[in-house]
């Protein structure tokens, strides 16, 4: 009798756990969206001092093209060569331009550019804005009569959402360009029809303006997560240090779950 | 003390969740002094300046600045409050992106429309106020704990406020510095006309700069008094706190548990 009462318990316990953890992050998803909700809200200073964006892109996108560039690059290289590989046992390696094109326009191009994003750009404004908080900063401001999502998280939110297509677009082109540099200058794929199949199974509307609605969408998921958890974050080290590896691990899978859904609703076979 | 109140404490009770911090404050502080709010660390002192710049509410009684209400204010009624009101925060708290100029420079480029000329010639006049002319090139990071007070001080004065609120302004520094601070504090509170609240443990300085005390102990005011009634005063609390007595009314141990009973030790009565 008395093992049965303490087996409920024990049940009893392990319910409660984890109903306090589903109540905790659903209360924690509201706190964010009413941030972004404040954050949109007080957007308008920061468009009216449009320089302040600016210097957000420069930081969250000029900062990242290195990384941006170099890897486009190198993903192209790969998927040249393994579609190279493939499509020559079918003899159809002209067609290597057309899938090293798509795949980086519609998927590679919008989801790892987001990813590199959330690491390079995403942490490091989550630390930025969790340090001014620890370090008095914010309150300051605030005692100066300056509203800090206005002056700080609004500009950083609107770099971060202008900087992410951009940046994904030059993936894809960096991509594109090493996917030529393999399979037509050191292989020797023929350059017209790596460029005409391109050209002609690429469609602006279905294939590159999703590709951008892609990315738009994950730029916004990224910064969003990135400056609530700046923001949220408790002003210690220890508070700072978790919240930018919770601004990473959250939204890389924010990006591959909601890629998933937008890949679902855009591309169903129609071409 | 003198009738023309700036902030005026009306029985203000404060709690951190159902921690009581604050139990029936009563304050009246003056125009055009120095007043120096002086309490063990975790005795409530910050808090006073947060109810006075209205970044948090009293649950009961009223804190009233310049004839306002803080906490009945609205939002953007406070924030024209709080454009005249400076504030130090313990370690300055620069803004580590800009430079010594731009700090100083941060609000009057945010709350006026003057042309650039003319705030940088402010901005160089309020540096030089503090001694750091020369150094507004430099990058917070490139600062002294001493001249990053010194900066942050100059930004806090940059729109000429009626309230100036120092949150330990003398903590961490070397002896030069510390006189260099207090000075500063009693200098600008004169010239500017302003009123100078300071938060602070350090006893000697305070008491050579300040118009009148206030002794924070246990969320209620302890002892008030000017500097001269404070030396003398037979108050234990002021007693032990001004002479630095390690036994008096403030315990030198946290509440605990018999200290045999912690070490599960059982003692034997004779």
């Amino acid at each position: 009798m008395i093992g049965m009462i303490s087996l409920a318990k024990r049940i009893k316990t392990v319910i409660e756990s984890i109903g306090h953890r589903v109540v905790g992050s659903i209360w924690r998803l509201g706190c964010a969206t009413r941030f972004v909700l404040l954050v949109l809200l007080k957007s308008m200073p920061g468009f009216l001092r449009f320089h302040l964006i600016t210097r957000e892109i420069y930081f969250a996108g000029v900062l990242s093209l290195i990384i941006i560039l170099v890897s486009g690059l190198f993903v192209g290289m790969v998927l040249g060569l393994q579609g190279y590989e493939t499509l020559q046992k079918f003899g159809s390696e002209s067609a290597v331009g057309t899938l090293v094109a798509l795949s980086l326009v519609r998927e590679l191009g919008p989801v790892i550019a987001a990813l590199l994003f959330a690491s390079r750009a995403g942490s490091a404004m989550t630390a930025e804005i969790g340090l001014m908080k620890a370090t008095e900063q914010l309150a300051a401001m605030g005692m100066m009569a300056v509203d800090p999502v206005a002056r700080i998280v609004a500009p950083r939110f609107w770099g971060g959402v202008f900087s992410m297509p951009l940046l994904a677009a030059m993936f894809s082109v960096m991509g594109v360009f090493g996917g030529y540099l393999v399979t037509v200058v050191f292989i020797g794929v023929d350059e017209g029809s790596f460029w005409s199949q391109m050209q002609s199974s690429v469609d602006f509307r279905y294939d590159i303006v999703n590709g951008v609605i892609k990315s738009c969408f994950f730029g916004v998921v990224i910064t969003a997560i990135a400056v609530f958890e700046g923001f949220d974050a408790p002003p210690t080290a220890e508070g700072v240090s978790g919240a930018t590896t919770r601004t990473v691990v959250t939204s890389s899978l924010a990006i591959l779950g909601l890629d998933f859904v937008l890949t679902a609703f855009m591309f169903r076979g129609v071409s | 003390m003198a009738d023309d109140a700036l902030i005026e404490f009306s029985k203000v009770n404060f709690s951190y969740g159902p921690r009581p911090i604050l139990k029936g404050v009563d304050m009246r502080m003056s125009r055009g002094q120095v007043i120096a709010i002086m309490g063990g660390s975790g005795s409530g002192k910050t808090t006073l300046l947060r109810l006075i710049g209205g970044e948090v509410s009293p649950s009961a009684g009223s804190v009233t600045v310049a004839g306002q209400v803080i906490h009945e204010l609205g939002r953007n009624e406070l924030f024209r409050l709080r454009r005249k009101m400076g504030m130090l925060f313990q370690f300055g708290a620069l803004f580590t992106d800009l430079s010594v100029f731009d700090n100083v420079a941060f609000q009057m480029r945010e709350h006026t429309n003057l042309p650039e000329s003319m705030i940088r010639d402010l901005v160089l006049m309020k540096l030089h106020a503090v001694g750091l002319r020369g150094a507004c090139h430099l990058m917070p990071a490139q600062l002294s704990g001493g001249m990053a007070r010194r900066v942050a001080l100059a930004r806090s004065i940059a729109l000429d406020p009626m309230l100036m609120m120092f949150d330990e302004p003398f903590t961490g520094l070397d002896p030069i510095s510390l006189s260099v601070i207090g000075g500063l504090i009693r200098r600008l509170t004169d010239t500017l006309g302003m009123t100078s609240i300071l938060v602070t443990h350090d006893v000697q300085e305070s008491l050579r700069i300040v118009d009148y005390i206030y002794f924070l102990a246990d969320g209620v005011i302890a002892a008030h008094g000017t500097p001269d009634e404070v030396r003398e005063s037979k108050v234990p609390f002021v007693h032990q706190f001004i002479h630095g007595e390690t036994d008096g009314p403030v315990p030198f141990h946290y509440q605990a548990q018999a200290y045999s009973q912690d070490l599960g030790i059982s003692v034997m009565e004779r």
